[in-house]
Parts: C-alpha cells; structure tokens; sequence
C-alpha cells in the first residue's frame, strides 16, 4: 500500500495532470520455475524506468507508466497478458521468453506494436526487411554460438580440427535454435557436434551427464535457462568435467546459476552480451528509486548479471522512445513512432558513458535492415564468488549467420505473404 | 415452481426421448444457444476471445472427449496432450502442404488422424485396466511429445522446432493468423463445440454410449450380455480421440498460432484436462463445460481481481491464485467427489420440488 501511495504521489507532484503517458508493459515472471532468472531481470528494467520518472521526470518530459503482468513463462499466460495491456497504448514488448515470443509476433505485428527481443526470440527477426515490428538486437543466439566457436578457435590456435563439442540444450524453441549455426560451423571447422536435449524444466540430467562422462568431449556448450543451469552445473562438478570447458550463453550465466556450487565450480564460462561490474547509474538507482521505497522487488539485485541485462534492455527502449522524440517532434508517442525510434536508435560509447553506464554494450545502429544489431559478445568466468570478465566484445562470424538468417526468414516470409517493408532492397 | 414435468405434456415417443424432457431445461438451453450466437459476437473483442471464450470452447472440446474415454467408457487416460499434439501436427503438415484446404475440412481429418493413432494407443486397454492402462497412456504422451519433438519432417525443419499456422480464410474472412478478428474465430470454435457436443450426447444415449457405460460399470457382466469389448472399447479410444485431436488443432490454428509441442501439449495438458472432468463430473456432457470452466475463468478471474481490482503485486496475486484454485479443487473432491455436474443435478432435484418440498 505504502508503495502504491509514493508511486500515486510521485506521479501526482511530478506530472500534475498529464500523468504517465509512456505505457511499457513488463510481462515478468515472479512465480513458476523461471523465476530465479525472471525477477532480477524484471527488478532491472523496471527500476532503471522508475529511475527516469524520478530524476528526469519521465523521457522528453512525459512520464513512464509500467503496466506489470505475470506469465510464469507460460505461453498462454504470455498472450493473456499482452490481449490485457495492448489496449493500454503498450508502446513496446519484451517478453523475455523465446516461447511467448513467437505467439507475439505475428500479433503484435499485426498490430503495430513492436517487440524487443534482446538476445532471445526469432534469430532470423534480424531481418528487418521481413520482422518490421521485430527487434532483436544486440545480439542473437546464433551470433551467441558464433561467438563461442570463434573464442574457442582463438584458443586453439584457430583450428577445431577434431575436436568434439557438446551441445547441452533446453527443449524448447528457445535451445533448438542455435543446432543449425553449430552444425554449419561443426562442417566448417572440422569439430564434431553431439547434442543432448534436457526436457523442462531441467532438473532430470543425470543421462546427460551419463553420457558427457563416457564420451568426455573436449567442450560442452550450454543452452540452459532456469533450473536447469544450477542442475548442470552440479552435475558438472560432480563427474568432475573441467568447469573451464564448460561454457554457457548469456542465459546461462547468472549469479543464481552457479553460486550454489560455488568454489566448486570456478572456471565456469558464460557468455554475456552487456558488462557486469559497478557503474555510477546503480548509485542513482539506489538513491533515487530505492531509498523513496520504489524498488521492483526486494532491492537485493542489484548489479547483479540479470539485474544488469534488464536494465539495458530498459535503457534501450528508452533510448528508442527519445529517438522517437526526436524524429517526430512529439513527446507522446505512439507505436508506430516507437518503432520508427527502434529502427533509427544508434548506441555510441560517449551516450553509454553519459547515462551512467560506460560501455555497457557494444555500439550498434539499427536500420530497416538489420535489426540484430552487432552480435558481439563478452566472456566472463566464475571465480568462485564472482562473475569475472575475460575478453572484450567478440564479433560473431556473420559470414555464418547471415546467410542462415537470409534463408529462415525468406521461408517465414514466404510462408506468410511478406514482402519487403524496406523497398529497395 | 417454473421447473417442473407436470403440465409438459409429451404427445409422441420423439418428444419423450429428447435430450432436454423439462420445458424449462429447454428453453435455458436456447437462451444459452441465442446469448451464444446472437449477442456474445456483437460484442466480444480480443481480450475475451483471447483470454477466455477460446480457451473455454476448445478445452470444452478436449473435457468431452475425455469425458467419453475415461467417464464413460472407464478407460483412464494420461495421454490428452500427446493426442491434442497429434491434431495440432496434422492440421499444420495439411495446411503447409495443401494450401487450399478449407480450415472445416482440415479440422476434421485431424480429428480421423488422431483418432487412428488414438486407437492404436487404445489396443493395451483390451488387456490392462485401471492404474496400468493409465502407464500405457502416459507412454503414449511421452512417445508422441518426443516424437514431434525428434523428427523434423512434422515442424518442416524450421531452426526452433516450432509450428506456425499461416493465414487461412473461411468464406473470406481469416480465421486464423494474426488478423483474424475475435468474432470470426469464436464463431468457429462455437460451431465446433455446438456439433461436437451434440453428438456426443446423442452418442453417449445410444447403444454405443450404453456399451460404453456397460463396459465402465463392470466388463466381465458387460461380456456376457453380449457387449463386444475389443468393439466398445476401441469405438471409445476413437471417438475420443477425434474430439481431443480437434481440440488440440483447433488450440494450435485459432487460438495460440504458434506452438512448441512440449511446453503447449505436455503432460501437463493431460493433467489440466483430466483435472476438468474431475471437477465438472464423470460421464457427464454438461459436466465437461463445467470443468473447462472452472479451470478456465476461475484462474483469470481471480488475477484479475486481485491484481487488477485490489491492485495487489502481480507475483503475490499469481501466488495466491495457486492456492485459492488448489483449494478449491480439494474442497470440491472431498465436498463433492462427483463433480460439478452432480451439484447441478442435485440443485435441480430441489427445484423440482421447490417452493412445496412436502
């Protein structure tokens, strides 16, 4: 109650009449077995977005109004949601589920509002020129296990001759999606590719890890979100795999994920698409949202990996509503001019530095296009007890994924009648 | 007062068969009917399509074939969702493939597609009742989930392994894809479930449903009357079988559009429509609306009481929804082991006699 009166009069001192006019839904997921994952991210970008309300007064001087719906990383769940809020003037999606994510894209398409599937989704949404509402940058999952062969050949002196690599997976949408980048590349490369599917939601792997003990690849690369990371990395450590040869994406590298093997399982890579670390915005965020009692959650994540990722993905969607600003000379904006902000948002370093969160992702511009965004990714290990990062942004070879991304939305546009919203092309 | 048999005179052996003898039973039904047709697409949108009406049509579906598999024919099964997965498969190979099907027909030979697989699922059931018939079905959900899952010929080789349903029109309006509009798609659904329940009751007052029910009460007497068992029950499996396999495809092309077959046909949806023949009643038509009901509108509602009236915190109101449903559904078990359909007939029973129960 005391929350939703300082939200009230927050909202009452600062706007006076025009009250909160940017709507942004968050469909979170606080229960269910994703939650470990689903809560610092939602913490994340929900409390950069109250950070603006409270110091800046919203963006361009209208305010923000979060619309919060809970999937538990339910599909349906996820089309309740979006069918609830839609009529709000939901100026942007993030869903933050592979699965929901393709129930919503062809609605909110349809619809006109656009979706930001930062690092999760329809890889082939990169294509703009086929994905006019969908935006999946900065990077996607097959730039994800681009990057991971590419640091592994940096290893091994550039040739994966021979070598076998494991592909450790959620069933789902969400950890089919990077099979075809890595068999292309396990062709190009010479490497051997084994696949083991874990089934939601990931607590029976003990076959899984049966079997790495018995054929000990020389890598394991892992596409886990949930449960399911905590489980193998446990398992891990228990049949005593090199944990420095067993790397994870961006979804499989949270705080939650490891600290309960904890010294066990130092070496443990993972991928990230943003920087971990202090950066001066935490400092705002605790002074200006914690500290009036407006935090998210329990206040307890900040700064850690999720936490971080979700308050880019804010910082991105507000960046493209003031892109928006700027283009069309309003301040309320609507959708479509949303979209149009998304399409023409450029991160530079000197803006990063500016909003308090220096380097935080690779610079990127989107266009008509591309709305993948760079694809470049860091490394960062465990130590034991934190998150270390190891190499600065590497590029993916977009040589191998753009001709798949070319391929897979050519199909999706012809199976649905879409040509091209970008003309010239 | 108003619901009662005297004064309802039946002059022909038709209308003293029909499905609805109390005067007042039928006219409620053709209100339901008219609400139905005549005012719910006037003014339905996306948000109830959406959230509630589809759902609840199509999980109607799914309750009554279960419904006639495990309520009337006795036969226990956990493999609803690997039987839906089969509908929702079919329907997306034959709208890939031939592009120029009707969404009726396409709905429809998903159904016989299932019901072929359902039989041949149902062939154990002639030598294994009860707890083990029940494992043997389980293995088929997990047999098809994985089968869906493995072999790339049935999602057309797409990277996610998930199936889209492209747009496909009726008489010139989408029905499914993403600009179909709230009305066409309920309208669909509702002529569906209007058909399909109509046969089901009139099957299940038949000889077919009495061989059902002779076969559910006990098998060896069932036997002995004359009750062919392989024929019984395997006319069971099928018939079932086609409902959950239009369910399941209506679920797949009308309702969500796209679908990954573990996490929408899991063995979770096996448990979810088994729950609603549970809570709405065994071998009971009525009973199958009842309980897709109830495990429909009862979870939004509650959400949205609590977080959209009280304006609680969403996580804490969803926290709460589990365990006002879950105690609903013990309370309901240890109240009434029967069901929501026995509730209704008893609350009709007391009519009858109502206001004068001496």
């Amino acid at each position: 109650m005391k929350k939703l009166a300082t939200f009230a009069l927050a909202g009452v001192m600062a706007a006076g009449p025009a009250l909160a006019d940017l709507v942004i839904p968050d469909l979170h997921y606080r229960t269910g077995a994703y939650a470990a994952g689903g809560i610092p991210f939602s913490d994340g970008y929900q409390d950069y977005l109250n950070l603006l309300n409270a110091r800046d007064g919203g963006i361009g001087g209208e305010m923000i109004r979060i619309v919060s719906c809970e999937t538990a990383y339910d599909t349906e769940r996820g089309v309740e949601c979006y069918e609830s809020t839609k009529g709000e003037g939901a100026l942007v999606y993030q869903p933050l589920s592979t699965g929901i994510t393709y129930q919503l894209i062809p609605r909110a398409t349809a619809d006109g509002i656009p979706l930001h599937t930062m690092g999760y989704g329809r890889t082939s949404a990169a294509n703009g020129d086929v994905f006019s509402h969908v935006f999946n940058y900065p990077a996607n999952y097959w730039d994800a296990a681009s990057v991971i062969v590419n640091q592994l050949l940096e290893e091994n002196g550039g040739s994966l001759e021979g070598k076998t690599i494991t592909l450790l997976y959620h069933n789902s949408a969400y950890g089919r999606e990077p099979i075809r980048t890595l068999e292309t590349l396990a062709a190009q490369h010479g490497f051997t590719l084994t696949q083991l599917a874990v089934d939601h939601p990931g607590q029976e792997q003990g076959n899984q890890w049966l079997t790495i003990r018995r054929e000990r690849p020389d890598y394991v690369v892992m596409w886990g979100w949930g449960v399911m990371n905590q489980v193998a990395i446990q398992e891990a450590v228990n049949i005593r795999y090199p944990m420095e040869n067993f790397i994870g994406n961006w979804w499989a590298g949270a705080d939650h994920d490891v600290e309960q093997a904890g010294e066990a399982a130092a070496g443990y890579r993972a991928l990230n698409m943003n920087r971990l670390g202090d950066m001066p915005v935490f400092d705002e965020i605790r002074t200006h949202v914690h500290e009036a009692g407006m935090a998210a959650g329990d206040g307890s994540n900040v700064g850690s990996v999720l936490y971080t990722r979700g308050m880019y993905a804010a910082m991105l969607a507000a960046e493209a509503i003031r892109t928006a600003q700027e283009i069309h000379g309003v301040a309320a904006i609507t959708p479509a001019m949303m979209r149009d902000g998304m399409e023409a948002l450029q991160m530079t370093n000197a803006r990063m530095e500016e909003l308090g969160m220096p380097g935080i992702g690779p610079e990127f511009a989107v266009s008509c296009e591309d709305h993948g965004g760079t694809g470049m990714a860091i490394m960062t290990q465990w130590s034991g007890t934190e998150w270390v990062t190891l190499t600065d942004f590497i590029a993916p070879d977009d040589s191998v994924t753009q001709p798949l991304i070319d391929e897979d939305s050519a199909q999706f546009a012809a199976e649905n009648n879409i040509s091209g919203q970008c003309g010239d092309s | 007062m108003f619901y009662r048999e005297a004064g309802d005179f039946k002059t022909s052996y038709t209308d003293d068969n029909q499905t609805f003898p109390i005067a007042f039973d039928r006219y409620r039904y053709y209100i339901v009917l008219v609400i139905g047709l005549g005012i719910i697409p006037f003014i339905i949108n996306d948000y109830w399509a959406n959230s509630i009406l589809l759902p609840f049509l199509i999980y109607a579906i799914a309750a009554i074939g279960l419904n006639i598999l495990t309520g009337y024919c006795g036969q226990v099964s956990l493999g609803t969702g690997g039987f839906m997965a089969v509908g929702a498969f079919t329907s997306y190979k034959l709208m890939t493939a031939f592009p120029w099907m009707d969404m009726v027909t396409i709905t429809l030979l998903s159904g016989f597609m299932t019901a072929m697989v359902g039989v041949a699922f149902g062939l154990p059931s002639l030598r294994i009742k009860g707890f083990y018939l029940a494992v043997a079905t389980l293995a088929a959900q997990f047999f098809l989930v994985w089968l869906f899952n493995k072999v790339p010929w049935f999602f057309n080789y797409s990277a996610s392994g998930q199936i889209s349903a492209p747009e496909r029109t009726l008489f010139g309006l989408a029905i499914t894809g993403p600009n179909a509009e709230a009305p066409v798609k309920y309208l669909f659904c509702f002529a569906f479930v209007f058909v399909l329940a109509w046969i089901a009751r009139n099957l299940t007052r038949g000889s077919i449903g009495r061989q059902w029910m002779a076969i559910r009460d006990m098998d060896i007497a069932a036997e002995i009357i004359g009750v062919n068992p392989l024929k019984a029950k395997l006319t069971a499996f099928a018939v079932s079988s086609f409902y959950v396999g239009v369910a399941g495809a209506l679920l797949f092309t009308v309702y969500l559009g796209a679908v990954e077959v573990g996490a929408s046909y899991g063995i979770q949806r096996s448990f979810l429509i088994l729950f609603m023949i549970i809570i709405g009643g065994l071998g009971s038509i009525f009973g199958s609306f009842a309980g897709a009901a109830f495990m429909v509108i009862l979870p939004v509602a509650l959400r949205n009481f609590f977080a959209g009236t009280l304006g609680w915190d969403p996580a804490l109101a969803t926290h709460f929804e589990f365990v006002i449903v879950g105690a609903l559904i013990m309370f309901f078990l240890i109240v009434e082991p029967h069901g929501l359909a026995r509730l209704w007939a008893l609350a009709k029973e007391k009519l009858r006699l109502w206001p004068f129960p001496h």
